[in-house]
Formats: C-alpha cells, structure tokens, sequence
C-alpha cells in the first residue's frame, strides 16, 4: 500500500499538537500495527495503550479520523487511501500522554453500581435453572469489553461535563445486564433517576453507534431502564417516546 | 525525599487475570488486607482472550463425565509428568469453583433443561467445556471483577513490578513502578501471589499479548525459586496466517468443536493419517462418525482434529512441510462445510462462534460461514513455570505463591484445552486462602530490604542515562531479534545443534541488553517498559532453551527432531532450573514421587 502519513497526537497532560510521521503500510494492517512501527522506528516513547490487539479487551481505544474507534480493529484499507489518517486520544476524559487518557473515573462509577445480588437457588445443590432464551437479552449487553468509548462519544459526557451526576451508557449496559439478569433481585431504579443521571440521555444513539460489540446501546439497554424509571418516576423525554411508540 | 511510595499490605497479589483476581478474592474473604497490582488496566488481563471455555465434570450434557475421567485425561494429556496431585484437585474442585461463577452472575450459555452447557474440547472424553460463545475468557474475567471491587481490594492498576524483596529467605514484597508517571512503589507484605501469566512474547509468531513476557517466572526464579517443565510450550494448532499484522492470533478450538475439519491443499482430511496408538480407541476412524460426535451423538468417537494440540500442530506442521499447505503457510480449517449437514448454518456458526466470524470479517475480509479459514500454529501457552507445592501453591521461597499459567505442575507436558481457565480458578483460590494464613503469621520486614529496593530503582533507571547515545541499543530491537531467534531454533520442532545456537544468541543479547538506551520522560514511556521487560524475556528464554535441551525425547509440547520417540525413562522426571550463587542458570532432573494407588486405578480404569 505504500508510505502513509500518520497524524498522531503528542503531548502531556492536554498539552500537544500532532506530529506527522511516515510509515509504510503493509497488507491487512491496521492502525495499532502503524503506532507499533512508528514506536520502533523514529518514536520509541510514543505512549499509546494496548494489551490483546485482537479486539477483545478494550485497551486501545482513540480517535481516529475523529471517530472514537478501536485501534487493533481499524484496518488501514478501510480509510480513505493517499490521505493523512489522524490518530487522537479519547477526549472526553483526562489526557495523560500522546494517546493515553486517563480512564479511572469508569472504574469508581462501576463501584457505585449494586452488585449482583441472586435469589435464593433453585435447586437442593445451590445451583440455578435458566432457559437460554432468559439469558439472551443479558449475555449481549455481557460482551461489553469496557473500551469506553461509548463513554467517549456521549454529549452528557464530552460535551457537559456530567461525570459527577451521569454514569454513562456503558454503565446503563452495565445496570441493564444486573437488572435483566433473570436471577437477580436488586433494586436499582432509584439510584439510575436520582444519582446516575438516566434522564441527562436524550437517546442520540451516539453511542449505539460506535460500540465495537455492535451493542445495541440504546435500544435494548437505555430505553428499557428509562422506561422502569418512567414506571416509578417520571422522565420527560420517554414521555415523548412514549407517545411516539403508541402512534400506529 | 523518598525515591519510592510505600504501601503496606497482608497479602500482594501480582497479576490480575483470573488466577490473581480469585486469589485476591480468596484472600479477602480470609480478613487479609490485599493489594493487587497489574501491568494494564483491571479486566484486560490475558484471561479476557480465552474463548472455548473452562473445564468441569459437571456432567450436564453427558452423565458419564466425573472428576476421575478428568483426572485421567489431564494426566494422559501431560504425558503424565503432570504434579498429579494438582490433576486430581484440580478435576475434583473446578465444578464447584464454575458453579459458584453462576452465584456471582456469570451467565454461561445454556442446556435445554437450563443448566450450564457444556461442550467438546480436545482431549475431554466428554463434552466438559462450560462456556458463554467464543468469549468465554471475557464473561469469567468481568465476573471476578466485578465481584472482587465490592471486597475492599486496593488495586493498583498500570503498575510493573519489577522486583521481589526477601528478608531473610522469606519474600516480603515487591519493588514496582506506575506506568502513569514512572514512579516507584514499594509493597511491603507478608505473602506474595505471582498470578502473572506466561512467556508467549518470547516468540515472534504468538497469541499472546505484551503483557506475556514472563515477569512472573523471571521474578520468582531471581529471587531463589525453582522453575519446573519450561521446555513444555505449548504451540496452538490453530493461529491465523493472513494477512501478515495478524498472524498468531488465535482461531479457537472450539471451531473445531462445532464440527470445523482441517483440510490440505489437496482437500484431503489428513488428521486420519496419523492418529496415535494411545487415542485410537477413542478416535472416529471415518468422517461420518467423526460429525456425529460433534453433534452430540454418545455412540461416536472423537474426529481427529480434535486430539490434543501438540499432535495436531505438528500434523498441520507436516502437511506444509510437505508442501500440501494453503497459498500462505497454513492449512485450511473449514466449518462452512456444516451447511451440507444441518439447515440454516450461517447462522449457527455466528451465533456459536461470534467472536471468530468478527475477527475473520474485520481483519481478514473473510466470511467464514462462506469459505474456509487459513491457519497454521502459533505460541501460545506455556506448561513450564513455578515450581509450587500442589495443596498450598507455595514456591520453593517461604511466603511467594503462585498460581495459573506461571506456576507449573498441573498439565505436565501438554495443556488440554480449557483446563486452563479451570486452573486459574481453582488453584487461584487455593493460593489466595493460603498466602493469608501465611500472611497472618508474619509481619512486614521490607525494611530489611530497602537497600535492594535502592538497587532495583536505580537499575530500572539505567537505560535513560545511556539515552539515545551512540552505541544505545534499542530495546525494540533486541526484543525483535530475541523473538526472531527463539521462533527459528526452539520452534515447534527443535534439534540440539539450533538450541545450541540459540544459548549463544541469547547471551549475546544480553550483553546487548546491558548497553540498552532509552529516551523521552519517565511518563508512560513505553521504550522504557520494554527496555525493563528485556531480563525477564531473556531469563525465560534460556530457561526453555536450557531445559530442551536435556529433554533428549519427545513428549506432549516438546518435539525433537532428533529424539522423535517418547522416551520411558525420561518420563519419571521433570527439569528443575534455579539461579546459582554465580548468577549461573541450574538444572536437575528432579523424579516424579510415586502416584498413590487409587490414582494409579482410576488411569488404568480410563485407558480401556
Ligand atoms: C487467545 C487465547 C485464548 C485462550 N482460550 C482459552 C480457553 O478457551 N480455555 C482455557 O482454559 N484457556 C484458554 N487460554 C489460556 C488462558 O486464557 C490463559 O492461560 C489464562 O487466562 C492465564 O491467566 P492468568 O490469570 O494466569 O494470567 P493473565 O490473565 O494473563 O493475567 C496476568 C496478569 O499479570 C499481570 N502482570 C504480569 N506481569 C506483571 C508485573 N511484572 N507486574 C504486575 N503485574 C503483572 C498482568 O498485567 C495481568 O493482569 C487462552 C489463551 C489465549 C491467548
Ligand atoms: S443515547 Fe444517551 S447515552 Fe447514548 S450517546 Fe446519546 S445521550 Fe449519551
Ligand atoms: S458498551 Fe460498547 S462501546 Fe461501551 S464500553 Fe462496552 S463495548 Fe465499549
Ligand atoms: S488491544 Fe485489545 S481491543 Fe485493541
């Protein structure tokens, strides 16, 4: 394919600018094998995250061409070719270098969740009975790989800044998969309306749309916790899609 | 000013894949105070790649599955240099460690009658493998996690550690530094889990992440630990070849468990041409018999593509020697061929292998419910690691225990498919409970070795004086050439004179790696982690290389060119290598004690 150049993000702590470097691209590569080269030809301290590089762990995460994509998964022939691919670092959250962000705060969110809490089992041996179309609906929102970048493309977040009274819709997947567990008995509907922002989701679809699981965010998870919450509380904008749902 | 941070804790725990987050678990729930510390952020550990899944006898899809008939397919999967304590607690506990997975919210994929189901795995007599997909790795690591947050674990994430510090002959904690920042850490504890994984990163052609440099191994081995079985890597059958980025990266078993076969050039299924004598009663002699058992039906016998990997490798491996392999290097493993057998199969190959249909569309541009895939053999296991004690999981160094992938002992010379992730949870949990009953006795120490620490510190620091300077070595280059030369010379097929070779390389390297440079800040510097990651990858690298060399046989991971043959005697004794008092890497042959009788009967029992 030829020399590229890559537009990549240097810098510390929200300061920097792109750097240009030039590499050349092979068959079947993808933008994390560019950083790589780039990193063991002119920029050994390029700090870029990563760990499975096969789209399973969720590390890689950045903007590229200003979409928020993983890096291991990007191939290179599925950018417009001769032209710079620009290479960021997720913006909604703290820079620390180049293209590391700092994502701890999804980390202290997660904790505020309720965990799983189980009923009693159903059987004498402590063991459960399920039925596979039961599970169906929570194993999609358990391939999550908590690459955030759900997290990164919400307006609530990138744009307004509500990390203190919003937790995201990785974390509406995350109550989703609990509260449709079949097993479990927790309650957290209160905590989605009072202190986990629910209503700040104006339901976009941003986030549906850049899930590297092809989780269907908004949809299956966000739409049915807003409309438990709209069941105990209420909440304006599933007033609105609940007049748009009952049209024939 | 202090050069390092201080914590204190009962019990670290190094790593956070599934081993070192269920001994975390364990430790807890024992009162201890745990800290635990991992190179990446909590979740992406290795064990968020596994895919088949974890091995129980549970039984549920197949009655006549118990703890004996595991047992005995560990062993004869090991080629029975296994610790066969562990085999036996390990095929004993895992069902109840998978169970208690559901109990924290694991959602496995399901029986008709809504149990965990379970599926076919290489060398499992029965379908054993509970699992969630193809992300059976992802679903157990996220559980863990996020039932370890609510146990008031302090987790220190994106942090290396870089040294173990000892008073006396006890381990007392460890040296580390955060990615974040570049700054030192010193933990100070009473016991030490190593849950740190394997060494794939010390071939060029692997499944394994950056992570996989053998820290665990190398760590333990330089504080005074044995290290037991390293020339047993295990090289997965199945790796993709194409395009060239993503060579390595695994196809897994399970593909082969839904009813994928593995064809040459010729369209040939040349897994029938060479079954070994100890498999054949188990194994289908016939296509047709060989579909049936991935169908679930109890009367066939196993098909031959899923013997265990070591023998299907190097079949894979013959086949392209020969020149009856694909256009780049591999073989063809097709599983669209299904669509002649059941009704709707692009479909149920997405639904049952999902993650492997993704891979394949988005990194290769293949659709594999359409045509076949190309793959060939790729590092990706390592047997070999800590020596540990099989009950307790402590090393041979009072206070340091060990448990998944970098202890060794439970799979002997081969791994069978899904033990693994069983490993982890029952020896995690094992090593955890133990390490705080340790902890509780002893009490700090560390600083008795802060003098070592000072040391540590400013070894790790050495690279940025040498700076980009004339005659610095580049640490990506040397980690290049290191992974280069153990790919070529202590391969899937090894002969003495290349090994030979190859311990010349290596010290070669590590003269090299003294003179290694680095430039930028302390701050999240990645030539700089790579730079300290070099010792550990050279220690494993000769310690693989050392011990292949004296195996003169062939056995499970470990084949010789020039000792084709199992050799009986070679089969009463593992390797052992230890650090000299010169520094010099030790090697003994250390006998296998005698198995007591009633495990002995449970193998004869099986092998009918
Ligand atoms: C692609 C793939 C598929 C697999 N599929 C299966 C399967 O289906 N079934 C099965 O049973 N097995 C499978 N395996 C094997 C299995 O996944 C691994 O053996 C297992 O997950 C290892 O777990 P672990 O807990 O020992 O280590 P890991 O999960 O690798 O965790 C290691 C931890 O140690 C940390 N660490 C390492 N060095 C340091 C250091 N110096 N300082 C601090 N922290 C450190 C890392 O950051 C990480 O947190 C598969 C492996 C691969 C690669
Ligand atoms: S749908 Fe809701 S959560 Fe998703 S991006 Fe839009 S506002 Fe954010
Ligand atoms: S829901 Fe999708 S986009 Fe969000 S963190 Fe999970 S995998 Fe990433
Ligand atoms: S490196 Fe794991 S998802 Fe990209």
């Amino acid at each position: 394919m030829g020399e590229t150049t890559f537009r990549v993000w240097r810098g510390e702590r929200g300061k920097g600018d792109f750097a240009d470097y030039r590499t050349e691209v092979g068959e079947g590569m993808v933008v994390l094998d560019a950083m790589h080269q780039i990193q063991a030809e002119s920029a050994g301290d390029l700090a870029v995250r990563w760990n499975c590089k096969a789209g399973k762990c969720g590390s890689c995460s950045a903007e590229i061409n200003g979409k928020p994509r993983l890096m291991c998964m990007t191939r290179m022939d599925e950018l417009p070719a001769g032209e710079a691919v620009t290479v960021e670092p997720m913006r909604a959250f703290p820079h620390v270098r180049d293209l590391v962000t700092d994502v701890s705060w999804n980390f202290e969110v997660k904790k505020k969740v309720k965990p799983f809490k189980p009923r009693a089992p159903d059987a004498p041996d402590g063991t459960w009975r399920m039925q596979q179309e039961d599970v169906d609906r929570v194993q999609e929102f358990r391939k999550c790989i908590e690459c955030f970048l759900c997290q990164d493309v919400c307006h609530v977040l990138r744009d307004h800044h509500k990390h203190d009274e919003f937790i995201g819709p990785r974390f509406f997947v995350h109550s989703a998969a609990l509260e449709m567990h079949p097993l479990d008995v927790e309650d957290r509907v209160h905590e989605l309306k009072e202190t986990q922002g629910i209503g700040y989701c104006n339901i976009t679809k941003c986030c549906t749309a850049v899930c590297p699981e092809h989780i269907t965010i908004t949809d299956n998870a966000i739409i049915p916790l807003k409309e438990r919450v709209v069941d105990e509380f209420y909440d304006p904008v599933m007033k609105l899609v609940k007049l748009f749902r009952r049209k024939p | 000013m202090a050069e390092y941070e201080r914590y204190e804790h009962d019990v670290l725990v190094i790593g956070a894949g599934g081993a070192g987050l269920r001994a975390a678990i364990a430790a807890a729930e024992r009162g201890a105070r745990v800290g635990l510390v991992c190179k990446s952020l909590l979740g992406k550990a290795h064990t968020v790649m596994a895919e088949g899944g974890v091995a129980a006898a549970m039984g549920h899809v197949d009655d006549r599955d118990n703890w004996q008939v595991h047992f005995a397919d560990t062993m004869r999967g090991g080629q029975y240099v296994n610790n066969w304590r562990m085999a036996e607690l390990h095929a004993k506990e895992a069902p109840d460690r998978v169970r208690e997975l559901e109990a924290w919210g694991a959602v496995f994929d399901r029986t008709p009658d809504g149990r965990i189901l379970q599926r076919n795995f290489g060398g499992h007599r029965y379908p054993r493998l509970a699992h969630v997909g193809d992300r059976t790795g992802l679903e157990m690591i996220r559980t863990l996690q996020d039932h370890a947050i609510h146990k008031g674990i302090d987790v220190h994430m994106e942090v290396t550690i870089v040294q173990l510090l000892k008073d006396g002959d006890r381990v007392c904690g460890a040296l580390a530094y955060d990615r974040e920042r570049g700054r030192f850490r010193l933990f100070a504890a009473g016991a030490v889990v190593l849950a740190t994984g394997g060494i794939g990163r010390a071939f060029s052609v692997t499944s394994n992440s950056w992570e996989y440099t053998g820290d665990g191994h190398s760590l333990a081995y330089a504080a005074g630990a044995e290290l037991m079985d390293m020339e047993f890597v295990q090289f997965h059958p199945t790796g993709m070849v194409w395009p060239p980025s993503v060579m390595g990266i695994l196809v897994t078993e399970g593909v082969r468990g839904e009813g994928g076969v593995l064809r040459n050039s010729l369209g040939k299924r040349f897994m029938f041409d060479d079954i070994p004598d100890n498999y054949k009663n188990q194994t289908a002699d016939n296509e047709e018999e060989g579909w049936r058992y991935t169908q679930g039906d109890k009367t066939a016998r196993r098909s031959p593509e899923l013997l265990t990997r070591d023998h299907v490798a190097r079949c894979i491996q013959r086949e392209v020697r020969e020149g009856r392999g694909s256009p780049h290097g591999g073989v063809y493993l097709d599983i669209a061929w299904i669509k002649e057998r059941i009704p709707k199969a692009e479909e149920h190959i997405k639904r049952k292998l999902p993650s492997m249909y993704h891979q394949f569309m988005q990194l290769a541009n293949i659709d594999i419910t359409k045509v076949p895939m190309e793959v060939g053999p790729t590092t990706h296991y390592v047997m070999g690691g800590i020596r540990v004690d099989g009950d307790s999981q402590m090393s041979t160094v009072p206070g340091l225990f060990a448990a998944g992938e970098c202890a060794a002992g439970l799979h002997g010379a081969n791994r069978l498919g899904g033990n693994s992730l069983s490993d982890l949870l029952v020896f995690g949990r094992r090593a955890g409970e133990h390490a705080a009953d340790f902890a509780a006795t002893k009490r700090g120490g560390a600083a008795s070795s802060e003098s070592a620490a000072t040391e540590a510190i400013r070894v790790a620091l050495a690279p940025f004086d040498r700076g980009a300077s004339a005659g610095a070595e580049s640490p990506y280059a040397i980690q290049h050439d290191l992974q280069k030369m153990m790919q070529e010379l202590v391969g899937i097929v090894r002969v003495e004179e290349e090994m030979s070779r190859a311990l010349t390389g290596i010290a070669a390297l590590r003269e090299r790696a003294k003179r290694v440079g680095v430039y930028g800040n302390r701050e999240y510097n990645p030539g700089w982690h790579t730079a300290i990651d070099l010792e550990h990858l050279l220690s494993v690298a000769e310690a693989v290389t050392r011990a292949a060399i004296d195996r003169k046989e062939s056995r499970g991971g470990h084949f010789r060119d020039d000792y084709p043959d199992k050799d009986p005697a070679a089969g009463a004794f593992n390797i052992v290598l230890r650090k000299g008092g010169g520094g010099e890497m030790q090697m003994e042959r250390r006998p296998i004690p005698a198995m007591p009788q009633y495990l002995k009967d449970i193998i004869e029992a099986q092998k009918a």
